[in-house]
C-alpha cells in the first residue's frame, strides 16, 4: 500500500456513493472544518455523488484565512525593522494587508524568505548572526508543535537570534463558537491532521454538549465519504457520536510527543478570527519563561488595527453562512491573481477553491 | 495548510530520516516521532514526520469500504 491511489478508486468512491444515497433519508448539513477537506471535495467533485438532501458547508479550517490583516501587517512592519530576516511558509507570502503584502515588501528589497520547514530558519540565524530571524508562526495544531520543536532546538543550540510571530490557534473554540453563533449543522467532518497530533479527546464536548457528530476524517476521496456515510449513518439513527475515518493515521491518543512539545512552548490565549472575532482560549503564545523566542516581546510594536476590505464577505464564509457565490466580488474584483481577501488568496481558501473547480 | 502526505522511510539519520514520495527524496524531522524505522509509512508535514501510517488499520479501513463496494454494484 502506498495510501493514497487506493483512496482514489472510481469503484470504490461510487459504492460509498450507492450506500449514502440509500440510506440517507432525512436534511443533513455538515461542516468540513479543514481547508484540505474542501479542495478535496471540490477537486474530486464529491458534491455531485451526494443526494440533494445532504449539504456540505465549509469551515473556519485555514489558517492563512482566518489569521486576518493584523497578522500580516504586524509581519510587513517587522520585516521593516532593521537587521530583521523573515522566514516564512509560502501560504502567507501573498495575503494582502492593509496597504502591503509580504510579496511587495520582498521586492521591495526587504529580506523576506520561503521555508519549507521551520528548522531552516534555525540555520539561517546560524549563517547570519548579525541578523533577527523572525519566523511567522502560522497553523493549528497540526502545525504549532513544528514552531514548538524549532523553539526547544533554538534552545537547546543557544541559537538567540531566532524569534516567532505566533498566530498558531487551536481548533476546538472555534467549532463551539461557530455552533454557539448559530450556524445550523448537524455534524461535523473533523480535521485529520489537526486530530493525529492532539486525539479524539477534544471533540467530546461537541457530542456531549451539543449533540453533534463528529468523524475524524481522511483527505482522499474515498476517506471523504466514507467519513460522510458515518456522519449520515449517526444522524439517522439518532446516535451522534466521535468516530474516526482516518484510522490509518488518527490514534485516540494523538501524538503525545508532539503534544508534550507543545505545551511546553505555547500557552493558550485569547484570540482574534477573521469573521468571527474574540474567541476566547483559541490562539497560542510563547510561554513567558521563553519569551527570548517571542517576537512581540523581543520587538514591541504598535501596530493599528486595519479594517477588512470593502465588501469582502470572507468572515461570512468562514463561519459557512454564504457561499463565495453570493459575493458580488467573486470572479470580477476579486481573483487568485488578484485577490481582495485571505479566502482567494490562500489555495484552500474557499473562494479559491471554488474559484478554480466550480467556474 | 494542515497537508501532510504519506512519505516511506528509506533510512533513519539520529532525529531524521530520509524519506520518499513518489521517486523524490525529502529529509523528515522525527523530532515529533519516536521508534521509526526504515520501511515505516510516515505523514510528512511541512518537513515533519507528524504520524506513523498503521498499516493493519489501513488493510481494515480498505475491507469495510470494499463491503460497501460489494453490497453496491454499479
Amino acid at each position: 500500500m502506498k495510501y493514497i491511489d487506493e483512496y482514489r478508486k472510481k469503484d470504490l468512491i461510487l459504492g460509498v456513493s450507492e450506500e449514502i444515497k440509500k440510506i440517507s433519508k432525512k436534511e443533513i448539513s455538515l461542516m468540513e472544518v479543514c481547508g484540505g477537506h474542501t479542495m478535496a471535495i471540490h477537486r474530486f467533485g464529491l458534491h455531485f455523488l451526494l443526494p440533494p438532501n445532504i449539504h456540505l458547508l465549509s469551515g473556519p479550517g485555514c489558517p492563512v484565512c482566518v489569521s486576518g490583516q493584523h497578522f500580516i501587517d504586524t509581519a510587513i512592519a517587522y520585516s521593516r525593522l532593521p537587521g530583521s530576516i523573515i522566514t516564512t511558509y509560502g501560504d502567507l507570502i501573498r495575503v494582502p494587508g492593509s496597504a502591503s503584502s509580504l510579496e511587495k515588501e520582498k521586492a521591495g528589497g526587504q529580506d523576506i524568505r520561503i521555508v519549507y520547514s521551520v528548522l531552516e530558519s534555525l540555520e539561517i540565524a546560524v549563517k547570519n548572526p548579525g541578523k533577527n530571524v523572525i519566523f511567522l508562526g502560522i497553523g493549528f495544531e497540526t502545525t504549532a508543535p513544528l514552531t514548538a520543536a524549532a523553539i526547544e532546538e533554538a534552545l537547546k543550540r543557544n541559537i538567540r537570534n531566532f524569534s516567532v510571530l505566533s498566530s498558531h490557534k487551536v481548533m476546538p473554540p472555534v467549532m463551539k463558537a461557530l455552533v454557539r453563533d448559530g450556524v445550523k449543522i448537524n455534524g461535523f467532518i473533523a480535521p485529520g491532521h489537526v486530530t493525529a497530533i492532539t486525539g479524539t479527546g477534544i471533540y467530546k464536548d461537541l457530542t456531549e454538549s451539543f449533540g453533534l457528530g463528529v468523524v475524524v476524517s481522511g483527505f482522499e476521496p474515498v476517506d471523504m465519504m466514507q467519513s460522510i456515510l458515518m456522519l449520515v449513518a449517526q444522524f439517522e439513527a439518532g446516535k451522534p457520536r466521535v468516530e474516526v475515518q482516518y484510522q490509518r493515521v488518527v490514534r485516540e491518543e494523538g501524538n503525545p510527543v508532539a503534544q508534550k512539545l507543545l505545551n511546553k512552548v505555547f500557552e493558550l490565549k485569547d484570540d482574534r478570527w477573521r469573521g468571527l472575532g474574540l474567541i476566547p482560549l483559541s490562539g497560542l503564545k510563547i510561554r513567558p519563561g521563553l519569551s527570548s523566542f517571542d517576537a512581540e516581546k523581543m520587538f514591541p510594536l504598535e501596530v493599528p488595527v486595519a479594517s477588512e476590505p470593502k465588501g469582502c464577505i470572507c468572515g461570512l464564509i468562514l463561519r459557512g453562512l454564504k457561499t463565495p457565490l453570493e459575493c458580488r466580488l467573486f470572479q470580477k474584483k476579486c481573483t487568485p491573481s488578484d485577490p481582495v481577501g485571505a479566502c482567494m488568496v490562500s489555495a484552500e481558501g474557499t473562494c479559491a477553491t471554488y474559484y478554480k473547480y466550480r467556474s | 495548510m494542515c497537508l501532510a502526505i504519506p512519505a516511506k522511510v528509506i533510512r533513519v539519520d539520529g532525529a531524521s530520516a530520509l524519506v520518499m514520495i513518489e521517486d523524490t527524496e525529502y529529509n523528515a524531522s522525527l523530532l515529533l516521532l519516536d521508534d521509526i524505522k526504515a520501511g515505516d509509512y510516515v505523514m510528512l508535514h511541512a518537513g515533519f514526520a507528524i504520524q506513523k501510517v498503521d498499516e493493519e488499520e489501513a488493510i481494515e479501513t480498505m475491507r469495510l469500504l470494499i463491503e460497501v463496494e460489494k453490497h453496491n454494484p454499479e
